[in-house]
């Protein structure tokens, strides 16, 4: 504890408000306020044991397929329970091509939510039901957007499959990065917006007087002011579409070979896992929690490399106020 | 100077405009597409026997998903009853120890564990609870909600509590109030409504969700309040449903979504209106 | 040429129904540093943000009345096309964080879509530079951000911007209060050789930055302009009562 002792003009210690002071210290120690601090502190504790356990058990029942099949896991092409041989290539290819597509799709609407919430209605009665509208869309379950895109847009996709020429599956990639683009747009939308409107009025005023339109300040100086967090929201609505499970599970055919096309179906890590572990034994199932643990760190990696990036933003922002 | 085709400029900015507001408008056709999918065949379906009984086998007219609905609730209940103690202490903690190496390891494992794909919190409850036990039990599914839903408790508290002045913590303990009674009978109450807001918000999000329930909670045809036995739920009966080849279990699927639907909604409306009426001012 | 670069005819400004200017007249000579001084919420910033239309971006903000720029009517003009003729200097310095030094002199040309040859605008650039007495600090560091330079540099890029695009008018909105004493004075320097190239209307809470940098001065108080005339003659001997209490610190 720090002593400033008899120094005139300083805050004796008992009353100083420091940042990561938790509280005054009176002269003896209070047991139950001490144990208090330790149900605080066991709790939080509790959580990192949670997560520490969460990775402990995925590796350890992983290990059978970790010793098996080694790195060569992700470049093994068949997955196939009965001669037990486990190659991830398939789902790997099924989780980026679906997640990329996905993304791409949904980038130019969730950029057009976040630049008419955050610049053209930022507030009123058309702003209101659209913010709402988008918070709707990222409340309906997983599981009905499956139950959707089965009867709605699965035959949709069939019929252009037939006019193509390809194969009418209705399910496979396209289906599945087509729903999973509708679904991750709420979230880049809403982090794109919150950064759009951080952007310092007087930049925006020093580009008008210069005689700039508005879509060339929003083009010059709004968007690259915000370019990284909108960067941020992307990355963390890649790291919502690679872990998404039902609703791709229901639209993308369930095919455990290395997709051809995007018509192909297909399984993607998070898919193959909802379809198969339940009935799954032995290496089997330890291969399936192999696919689950490199998902859990590709989700992790990417969902802490966004939340990073905002955080950093808002702390630069936050100063600029002052 | 020539001043840049000026004509062409102010065009420019007119259909930026009218692109941006094309688009906006357009990422909302799915969400009505959606709701009046549901809507339109959900109702249909929707009278006192479809909400009361319980399933019939295939081949028998009529049945219902009470089942799942009671299921659904069960489950809600079970895992707010392990993730909100925790979530609320530990949110305590971190928004009373803003600095420290232990705040910013659980910090970091709340933002990992809400980034965690909802399929894989579903093995690992199946290995801690349903291999042990040797049954599916709604237990594990209320364990694999519990963990989801714990992070955003735990946000939500810091962030609520990190609101509160600093002043009424001191007032609090200027008049000699222990530590602990400060947070529990001053700060907590004064933070409420934001909390509360925190774990409505959760509780929608674990409503819909499927993907844990898959190897836990499993499902079940029957009526099951035994909590160590496999239990329905609605998610996991819509899923059941629309997988399967027969139509009228396509149409219950449609049912039981709008029951949904109108669940998740409501929490949220209501998780709103806590956050706007009761709302604590400084 | 005209000898009148603004004229502001009986102009009045709005902000929904809130009058802010009440019937201003002013006309602003060729070359000369006006100053517009008033106590706070008198409308000497309003003013000047109608002389470039920046009041209209704000919702509800209406005008009424007539104000030319030389010879053009300046509410009949495409406002982006007036910008470009106007220059503006904020209060606190500006410049785009996102853009070099080089990049900020000429953002009015890039942002307007002007195309030019790189030696031409090497050569904007430099004489913009100069002219605001940033040069020989920034010359070498062109192709850096604007973010390390003090307060004052800052502001003098602003100038610099400002004053690339050959405006007929410049308008500074309290220029050197965010600034120290020291950079203050630097950039009171640079009016006197400013002035000979551009007309200057200067907005200031300062009385005695008035006195020192400017030709003319207008006194607005409450919405009306109360006094305009030569900046000596105002400050010895005012015409308006009101004009007198203020030079003498009764309020404001």
């Amino acid at each position: 504890m720090q002593r400033d002792g008899a120094v005139p003009g300083t805050v004796p210690n008992a009353f100083r408000i420091m940042d990561n002071q938790t509280r005054p210290e009176p002269g003896n120690t209070d047991r139950s306020e001490k144990r208090f601090n330790y149900i605080l502190a066991f709790s939080g504790s509790c959580i990192v044991v949670l997560l520490a356990a969460i990775l402990v058990t995925l590796f350890i029942t992983a290990l059978p397929s970790i010793k098996e099949f080694g790195l060569f896991f992700f470049a093994g092409k068949v997955w196939d329970a009965t001669t037990e041989t486990f190659g991830a290539l398939p789902f790997l290819v099924g989780t980026l091509l679906s997640s990329f597509l996905a993304l791409i799709i949904s980038i130019p609407f969730s950029l057009a939510i976040s630049v008419f919430l955050g610049e053209y209605f930022k507030e009123g009665a058309v702003s209101t039901f659209l913010r709402s509208s988008v918070e709707v869309l990222a409340g309906i379950p997983s599981v009905i957007y499956g139950l959707w895109g089965l009867f709605l847009l699965m035959p949709a996709v069939r019929l252009i499959e037939m006019k193509i020429g390809v194969a009418p599956h209705g399910v496979g990639i396209l289906t599945s990065s087509l729903i999973l683009a509708i679904m991750i747009i709420p979230f880049s939308a809403s982090i794109g917006r919150e950064v759009i409107t951080l952007v310092p009025g007087d930049l925006k005023e020093a580009a008008y007087s210069l005689g700039a339109t508005r879509f060339e300040v929003i083009r010059s100086i709004v968007i690259p002011y915000a370019r990284s967090g909108i960067i941020a929201g992307i990355l963390l609505a890649l790291g919502r579409a690679i872990g998404e499970t039902m609703a791709v599970t229901m639209l993308i055919g369930n095919s455990n070979f290395l997709p051809t096309s995007i018509f192909s179906p297909a399984n993607t890590m998070a898919s193959v896992i909802a379809n198969e572990f339940a009935e799954a034994t032995g290496i089997t199932a330890a291969s399936l929690i192999y696919v689950a643990l490199v998902l859990f760190f590709v989700t992790m990696v990417v969902n802490i490399v966004g939340t990073y990036v905002i955080q950093k933003l808002s702390i630069e922002s936050s100063k600029e106020v002052s | 100077m020539i001043g840049g085709d000026v004509r062409g400029r102010l065009i420019k900015d007119i259909f930026f405009k009218g692109i941006v507001c094309l688009f906006a408008f357009l990422s909302l056709l799915p969400l009505f597409l959606i709701l009046y999918y549901i809507t339109k065949n959900g109702i249909m379906v929707i009278d006192w026997d479809f909400l009361f009984n319980l399933p019939r086998p295939i081949g028998e007219a009529g049945g219902g998903v009470w089942n799942a609905i009671v299921g659904t609730l069960m489950l809600i209940v079970l895992s707010s009853v392990i993730s909100i103690p925790f979530g609320i202490t530990a949110g305590i903690y971190l928004s009373e120890n803003k600095a420290g190496k232990l705040s910013n390891t659980i910090r970091l494992s709340v933002i990992v564990l809400q980034g965690t794909p909802s399929i894989v919190i579903g093995i690992i409850a199946y290995l801690w609870i349903v291999a042990p036990l040797q049954t599916f039990s709604a237990l594990a599914g209320g364990v694999a909600l519990s963990i989801m839903m714990l992070p955003v408790i735990v946000k939500t508290t810091e962030e609520t509590l990190k609101l509160i002045p600093y002043h009424l913590k001191e007032a609090s303990l200027a008049l000699g109030v222990p530590y602990y009674k400060t947070i529990l009978k001053v700060i907590l109450p004064s933070g409420l409504s934001g909390i509360l807001t925190g774990i409505l918000l959760s509780v929608a999000r674990i409503t819909g969700e499927t993907a844990p329930l898959l190897f836990t909670a499993f499902g079940n045809q029957f009526m099951n309040i035994n909590i160590f036995k496999p239990i329905d739920s609605l998610p996991y009966r819509i899923f059941y449903y629309a997988m399967s080849p027969y139509p009228e279990w396509h149409s219950f699927a449609w049912g039981a979504s709008f029951i949904l639907v109108v669940l998740t909604l409501a929490l949220n409306l209501i998780a709103r209106g806590i956050s706007a009426k009761w709302k604590t001012r400084f | 040429m005209e000898n009148t670069v603004l004229k502001i005819d009986s102009f009045s400004a709005y902000f929904g129904d809130n009058k802010i200017l009440k019937e201003v007249d002013l006309t602003v000579p060729r070359n000369v540093v006006a100053a517009l001084m008033g106590p706070s919420g008198c409308g000497k910033t309003t003013l000047i943000r109608c002389v470039n239309r920046m009041h209209e971006l704000i919702p509800g903000a209406t005008v009424s009345g007539k104000m030319t720029l030389i010879d053009e009517d300046i509410y009949a003009m495409q406002p982006i096309v007036l910008r470009r003729k106007v220059g503006m200097v904020f209060q606190k310095p500006n410049p785009f964080p996102t853009m070099s030094i080089y990049e900020n002199v000429i953002a009015g040309y890039k942002l307007n879509g002007i195309r030019m040859a790189k030696p031409e605008l090497d050569s904007i650039v430099e004489r913009s530079l100069r002219r605001s007495a940033l040069w020989d600090e920034v010359k070498d560091a062109l192709h850096r951000k604007g973010t390390f330079l003090s307060g004052g540099q800052q502001q003098r890029l602003c100038i610099a911007r400002a004053l690339a695009m050959n405006p007929e008018i410049l308008l500074l909105d309290e220029p050197t209060s965010a600034l120290d004493p020291k950079s203050t004075s630097q950039i009171e320097e640079l009016f006197v050789e400013l002035k000979r190239n551009v007309t200057m209307l200067l907005v200031t809470h300062n009385i005695a930055q008035a006195a020192r940098v400017s030709d003319l001065t207008a006194f607005i108080y409450l919405g009306e302009l109360v006094e305009f005339g030569p900046t000596e003659k105002m400050f010895t001997v005012p015409k308006d009562k009101r004009t007198e209490e203020y030079l003498t610190g009764k309020f404001g």
